[in-house]
């Protein structure tokens, strides 16, 4: 099935300018609420061209210890789930355009009354979900309900993903597939190994018969890292804790931190430039 | 459109909610699972390591002293603290090794929260030769350093997790982390009726020798079923053990009994069934406790073995399907127990194992004298001594009083 929507229209606009999209990962409501808001303002002014905003969740099963203690140090200051929706609300008053996608696990969705925290991000203008812990053959409901109210979904695929599952996961992903790197959690690596690249080109070739975009992440520190998965044919590359760890490490100065946030961002961004 | 299949659910609850890296092994120990349950020689080898190594079969031993002292019901204790480790525990983590071992896989990861179920995976990774890591928060390690001792005996490196609350449900998400960064030729060896499918099924069914020996055993000695079958339930899996082989006999009650803490009113316990609600934790879809957003609460028990925001979710289905009750005693009346069955019959029961005992203490009003109940004492009280001589020592009130007039306790 052929969906258009805000993220799909992301990646084909950069297409036709020959771009591959640059996806940035940081925590809601951390270190505070109002610095995120504006480091998510920052990192779309430096390049970013789709945003996720992890919500904390207490057992981030899929999370290495840059997250974690993200996750760790916004529950201990308050923020609920509903907050990283206002938080978007907000942005939205001044952006409409960017992709905003949350990403968290199933029990914040579920616990929450899943149709009505759907709606409620709906209603904040969220694009859509990346569930990392929710596989399809247990995401019926929630794939009945974003249909129904246009939420974008992404499920991620792994290297050792089957043929038969990636096509399963492509078909019901109506924003991007999201293809994790290596086995391994999120977080920086030191290097990746021919597999990755493999996987990747593997992946790509049947993503596009389905006519839709493969975008990879897990590990991505570095712009070198990020051209190489771009070579081996990603559509787009995530970057996470990379971001989050500039932000830790700068959290009690905030101009060093943005300006090296804009550093980052247009480096990692000039390799998403390809010239052919 | 359904898309759905019915892999490992029990009613609403089970399932599999994991990163999709572990999509692929969890399917293929399923493969495995179901072709060497009907396997006769798997079953063979395991049958013989249960009997010549763990010690099974278990005695099913009629409680005089503690039946005549309460006047009634019959109370029957299933001794699966006489056990090789000292609890049930091995009965899953032999099966599952020799399984690995088939698979081919090389290295075992489990978690633990006292050290019992990794002793019980150390053990079981000696017998097979494979390489063996335990994760245990670094609350527990601190708590427990004679266990971490033990295991490195049995030649198992101990991870100290100091991720999240350092305990029980921190080791599980960094022994899934860790699965997930070398599924390749690791086997994670979950120790409950808990985790995505297959887990809380094949752990059922290598515990379900508890429930089959009650069975024939109790036949032998009353000519009948019992009426009842009562274990503690933590993550669930001596409960479920004992109850599955009796879950068509209706007449059968089966009753679960959850660590209350100090109090279920208190917000100190482990009780998920009474006050926990539905959620999605640690692969699963089952009762949680949890706070309004979501977020995992911690679990408190005196009884490390029940110390856990989770249960198995043929639990949850049980109870939701009224097939199984889930009452709670608390931290003190364990203890109570703990001492009763120690000095009425000569064993001291772990102090998981002392919470089935307390609910019979507490209600053998509610039977009538002539009814016969089983209680599976799960592991034997060794490890718990210190733990119970410092809440003795810190417990006000006739506990302590009593202790110190036996001498137990110095005033």
């Amino acid at each position: 099935m052929k969906v258009e929507n805000n993220v799909t229209r992301t990646f084909s606009n950069l297409a036709q300018k020959n771009e591959k999209a640059l996806i940035g990962y940081i925590v809601g409501g951390y270190p505070t609420l109002d610095l995120s808001r504006k480091i998510i303002e920052q990192l779309i002014l430096s390049g970013v061209d789709i945003i996720e905003i992890g919500v904390p969740f207490s057992d981030p099963m899929a999370d290495g210890p840059m997250i974690q203690d993200a996750f760790v140090k916004t529950l201990n200051s308050g923020i609920s789930p509903k907050d990283c929706l206002t938080l978007v609300k907000s942005i939205r008053e001044k952006d409409k355009q960017t992709p905003m996608l949350l990403m968290t696990y199933s029990n914040i969705l579920y616990s929450n009354g899943l149709e009505k925290f759907l709606i409620q991000s709906k209603n904040c203008d969220i694009d859509g979900f990346i569930v990392p812990d929710l596989n399809f053959e247990e995401a019926d409901d929630y794939l009945d309900i974003t249909n129904k109210l246009g939420l974008s979904t992404v499920f991620l695929t792994s290297p050792n993903t089957s043929i038969q599952r990636l096509r399963r996961i492509i078909a019901l992903s109506t924003g991007f597939v999201y293809m994790v790197s290596v086995f391994g959690i999120t977080g920086s690596r030191n290097k990746f190994e021919k597999y990755t690249f493999d996987s990747i080109s593997r992946s790509k070739a049947i993503v596009s018969s389905y006519s839709k975009h493969l975008a990879v992440g897990f590990g991505i520190s570095t712009p070198k890292d990020g051209q190489r998965m771009i070579e081996s044919g990603a559509d787009g590359i995530i970057v996470g804790s990379s971001l989050v760890n500039i932000i830790t490490k700068n959290k009690n100065d905030q101009s060093k931190m943005l300006s090296e946030l804009d550093i980052f961002v247009k480096e990692l961004k000039t390799i998403c430039k390809v010239s052919n | 459109m359904k898309r759905n299949t019915d892999l490992g659910k029990f009613g609403a609850y089970g399932g599999r909610y994991v990163p999709e890296t572990l999509i692929p092994a969890l399917e293929d120990l399923d493969i495995w699972y179901q072709r060497l349950k009907v396997d006769k020689s798997f079953q063979r080898e395991l049958g013989r390591l249960l009997t010549n190594f763990a010690g099974r079969s278990t005695p099913l031993y009629y409680a005089n002293n503690l039946t005549k002292s309460l006047g009634g019901p019959k109370i029957y204790l299933k001794r699966e603290d006489l056990l090789h480790s000292g609890a049930h525990k091995i009965n899953n983590t032999l099966g599952q090794a020799l399984i690995a071992k088939k698979m081919g896989k090389t290295r075992i990861i489990a978690e633990t929260g006292a050290g019992q179920h990794g002793v019980a995976t150390s053990i079981a990774s000696a017998v097979f030769d494979l390489k063996s890591e335990i994760y245990m928060g670094a609350k527990d390690v601190e708590r427990q350093q004679l266990n971490v001792f033990r295991m490195n005996l049995l030649n198992s490196k101990v991870h100290s997790v100091q991720s999240g609350s350092k305990t029980l449900k921190d080791a599980i998400n960094e022994a899934l982390r860790d699965w997930i960064a070398n599924v390749q030729d690791t086997h994670y060896l979950i120790g409950s009726v808990m985790g995505p499918h297959p887990f809380p099924t094949m752990v059922r069914d290598f515990q379900s020798v508890i429930g089959k020996e009650i069975k024939e055993q109790i036949r032998k000695l009353t000519g009948k079923l019992p009426d009842a079958v009562i274990a503690c339930v933590g993550g669930g899996s001596n409960a479920i053990g004992s109850f599955f082989p009796f879950i068509n006999d209706k007449k059968v009650k089966l009753i679960g009994v959850e660590a209350g803490g100090e109090g279920i009113r208190t917000g100190f316990h482990a009780a998920t069934l009474s006050k926990g609600r539905m959620g999605i934790f640690h692969g699963m879809k089952s009762y949680i406790l949890q706070d309004e957003n979501g977020q995992i609460s911690e679990a408190h028990s005196i009884s490390a073995g029940l110390d856990y925001p989770g249960i198995g979710p043929e639990h949850a289905n049980l109870m939701d399907t009224a097939r199984a009750t889930y009452p709670h005693v608390t931290d003190k009346e364990a203890v109570k127990a703990f001492m009763q069955l120690s000095k009425l019959e000569g064993i001291i029961p772990a102090l998981e194992s002392a919470h089935a005992v307390a609910y019979i203490i507490k209600n053998a009003k509610n039977f009538k004298k002539d009814e016969t109940v089983v209680i599976t004492v799960s592991g034997r009280g060794d490890k718990d001594l210190q733990i119970v001589r410092d809440y003795l020592s810190q417990s006000d009130g006739s506990l302590k009083k009593n202790m110190q007039a036996r001498g137990v306790i110095h005033s």
